[in-house]
Formats: structure tokens, C-alpha cells, sequence
């Protein structure tokens, strides 16, 4: 039994997954993709529509550029790299267009934006560049969940204090309401947004540093 | 004319591209360590954004919006879904423009912003602004405004976060906030302060 896991730790997917998830965290480690991390956890709907779009866009585009390490001159990377993101993001955008309109509608812009998240660009250059097909498409698919983790995470909390609610559904007893209790109108404005990642981060920091 | 003031106020303060809708995090935190490095990267990003909103406002009205084709006989044609992709090749070219003129004539600014210059191509403000452009149906002119004002917004945020940080770096922060933590809230309470200007209407 523990040889097996022994195994299952030592290879190289597991590594790569462990780190893209846990020790390097492109949001709580590498201050990587903020960008687009506060403006869609409002509520937890949109972070994990937000969380699967991403996890899309880095995966494939980590296979795609991987696949054409070898043929891509070096002087232009750059600008293949983005064309080969901005193309998934477009086919993202559409989808969520004609699947989901009004979750759509309210992630707004930042589905767009998703071309400019340094992590998908980060993943793009450092890993894809150098790695096998195989390995860079783990490696995107883990570092898409790593970022959708610390974005549901961080929803979770917003949606619960912000508006009293899960997923939409209403959470917190009117009995609550009644005795006087409040939700925090803080929590679904901007600095809401600041406070909570900066305790998250906080909360991450002392439980991986123990 | 008052519509116009009202926009630049609004751009801002209130909807302040950093601190209410997130944009242009990533280089904000990296950068933010050093005053005169944030001021440089301030200016070059206002310089950008001046410029490609109103670019990419052009483009996107007479090639890429539902029926712009009709200057030249296509009035049924609809490429809106292209504007991602034609609007950050403009911000790449734009940006590379920017980074020849200031290895021109400014090697110390050139050397202090090394490699953010370039970022400023991913630099989600810049294509922010632009998809807020198409998304809020500016006309030219609010545009104009609404890019000067999103990239000073955008300058105020992160001169003021460089001279927080030279004071935060004199403070007993507790150890596990040290860094990421510490600047998330700090920045938190700064939106804070800059929400306080909403309400006023011109």
C-alpha cells in the first residue's frame, strides 16, 4: 500500500499537481491572475463558471503551445502565444454566450480578459515552452484548479456574509434576519474583495508554515 | 460637456479601474515597491491607455461592430466576436511603440521598468478599458476621456501604494500577513477611501 503511494508521489504528474495546487499556488504563491481573482466572487455562481473557463483556456492552450514548442520562433513566441490564448478565449466566450447567457452577462468583461491573466501567459512560458504535450496539459488543467480553488474559497465567504446566500440559494434563517442580525453590505463592494484574499492568504500561509 | 467631467471623475475615483474592478493587479503589486519606478510605470501605462482606447474605439466602430461593415457595402456583417483578439494585437503593437520611444530617450526610466514595459501588454487595464468601452457604448469623445482618466485613476492607485509600502516597511506586521496578505488589505482599505467619492454628481 505505501509503495503504491510512494509511486503515485514520485511520479511526475503527481509533482506537478501537487506543486501547480498547493506549494505554488499561481494566486496565494505566485501573485499570479488577481486580476480577474475579485471581480467575479461576488457570488460563488460566476467564480466557478470563471474557475472552469480559466481552467479551459490554460489547459489547452498549454497543450496547443506545447505541441508547437518546436516550430515557434523564438523572436515571436510572444505573440503566437497570444494569438493561441486570445482563440480559446473566444471560443470560451462564445460558449458561455449561447449556454449560459446570463451568467455571461454578469462576468461581463472579465471573460475577455482572461487573454491578460498572467497565469495563463506565466503557464504559457515557462512550462509549455519546455515541457511534453502530456505534462503541460496537467500542469495547466492543475494550475486552472489551483486558481478556481482560492476564487471559490474567496466567493464562498463573500456570497455568505454579503447577501446571506450559497450558489443563490438563501442560507442564513430568517430567524437570524429577525433577531437582528445583518448582512455585510462590505462584502460585495471592491474592498470587500481585498480584505477577504488577504486573509485567505493569511489563513494559507500559517496552516502550510506549521 | 458635464457628461464629460462627470466621466473623468468617474474613472477616476469611484470606478477607479485598480480598485473597483481589480484591473491591472498583477504589475500594481510587483511594482509598487518603489516610488519612482510606480510613477514611471504610471506614466507609461496613462500613455498607453490614452492612446489604444481610442484606437481600439475606431476599429471596433468601423470594422468590427454589428453592421460597421457598411461603408463598404457589408451592412449584415457581424465581427464583434473578433474585437478580443484585434484590440490586444493594437495594445501589443501600441506597447511596443511606447517601449522604442522611451529606450530613445530615457535609458534610466528603460532600465528601471525592465521587464513591466512589455507587460504592459497583458496588463488586464489596458484591454479592460477598452472592453468597458464597447461594453458601456461610449461615444469618441467619452472615450477619449475614459482612457486618460482610467490610466491616472490607475497612476494614483499605484504612486499611493509605493508610499504606503515605504511606511508599511517600518510596521510589526504579523508574520503569516507579511507580503501578498498585508498588501491585499492594505489596498482593501484604500478602495475604501476612493469609494468615499461616490455620490458626487456633477
Amino acid at each position: 500500500m505505501s509503495t503504491a503511494v510512494m509511486k503515485i508521489t514520485r511520479t511526475e504528474t503527481y509533482r506537478t499537481v501537487a506543486d501547480a495546487l498547493w506549494q505554488n499556488n499561481p494566486i496565494s504563491k505566485q501573485v499570479l491572475g488577481i486580476c480577474s481573482a475579485l471581480a467575479v466572487t461576488v457570488q460563488m455562481n460566476t467564480a466557478i463558471v470563471m474557475a472552469l473557463a480559466l481552467t479551459f483556456v490554460v489547459a489547452f492552450s498549454n497543450l496547443i503551445i506545447s505541441l508547437m514548442r518546436n516550430v515557434i520562433p523564438r523572436n515571436i513566441r510572444i505573440i503566437v502565444e497570444v494569438a493561441v490564448i486570445a482563440t480559446l478565449v473566444i471560443i470560451a466566450d462564445e460558449v458561455l454566450k449561447a449556454f449560459l447567457y446570463n451568467i455571461s452577462k454578469q462576468l461581463s468583461v472579465f471573460v475577455g480578459l482572461i487573454i491578460t491573466n498572467c497565469i495563463v501567459m506565466g503557464r504559457a512560458e515557462t512550462c509549455a515552452m519546455s515541457n511534453p504535450p502530456y505534462l503541460a496539459f496537467v500542469d495547466g488543467l492543475a494550475n486552472g484548479i489551483g486558481y478556481g480553488s482560492v476564487l471559490v474559497g474567496v466567493s464562498f465567504f463573500r456570497e455568505l456574509l454579503g447577501s446571506g446566500k450559497l450558489l443563490g440559494f438563501q442560507v442564513v434563517p430568517q430567524a437570524f434576519y429577525d433577531m437582528g442580525y445583518m448582512n455585510m453590505g462590505l462584502m460585495l463592494l471592491a474592498p470587500g474583495a481585498f480584505i477577504v484574499i488577504g486573509l485567505f492568504v493569511w489563513l494559507e500561509h500559517a496552516l502550510l508554515n506549521r | 460637456m458635464e457628461n464629460l467631467v462627470s466621466i473623468f471623475v468617474n474613472s477616476v475615483f469611484v470606478g477607479n479601474i485598480l480598485l473597483a474592478y481589480f484591473l491591472g493587479m498583477c504589475s500594481f503589486l510587483a511594482v509598487s515597491k518603489n516610488l519612482k519606478t510606480s510613477l514611471g510605470l504610471g506614466i507609461a501605462v496613462v500613455f498607453v491607455l490614452t492612446i489604444t482606447t481610442p484606437v481600439n474605439w475606431l476599429i471596433y466602430r468601423y470594422l468590427l461592430a454589428p453592421g460597421a461593415l457598411a461603408w463598404i457595402g457589408l451592412p449584415d456583417v457581424d465581427l464583434s466576436f473578433l474585437k478580443l483578439i484585434l484590440f490586444i494585437a493594437v495594445i501589443a503593437g501600441i506597447v511596443q511603440m511606447v517601449e522604442m520611444v522611451i529606450d530613445r530617450y530615457s535609458q534610466a526610466l528603460y532600465n528601471a521598468l525592465g521587464v513591466f514595459l512589455p507587460l504592459i501588454t497583458v496588463n488586464c487595464a489596458v484591454l479592460g478599458a477598452s472592453l468597458f468601452m464597447v461594453e458601456r457604448q461610449y461615444t469618441f469623445a467619452e472615450t477619449v476621456v475614459y482612457g486618460a482618466g482610467s490610466g491616472i485613476g490607475w497612476m494614483l492607485a499605484i504612486v499611493s501604494m509605493a508610499t504606503i509600502k515605504m511606511k508599511l516597511r517600518y510596521a510589526d506586521v504579523p508574520e503569516g500577513l507579511q507580503g501578498f496578505g498585508i498588501n491585499m488589505i492594505t489596498t482593501g482599505l484604500m478602495a475604501m477611501a476612493f469609494m468615499l467619492f461616490s455620490g458626487i454628481t456633477l
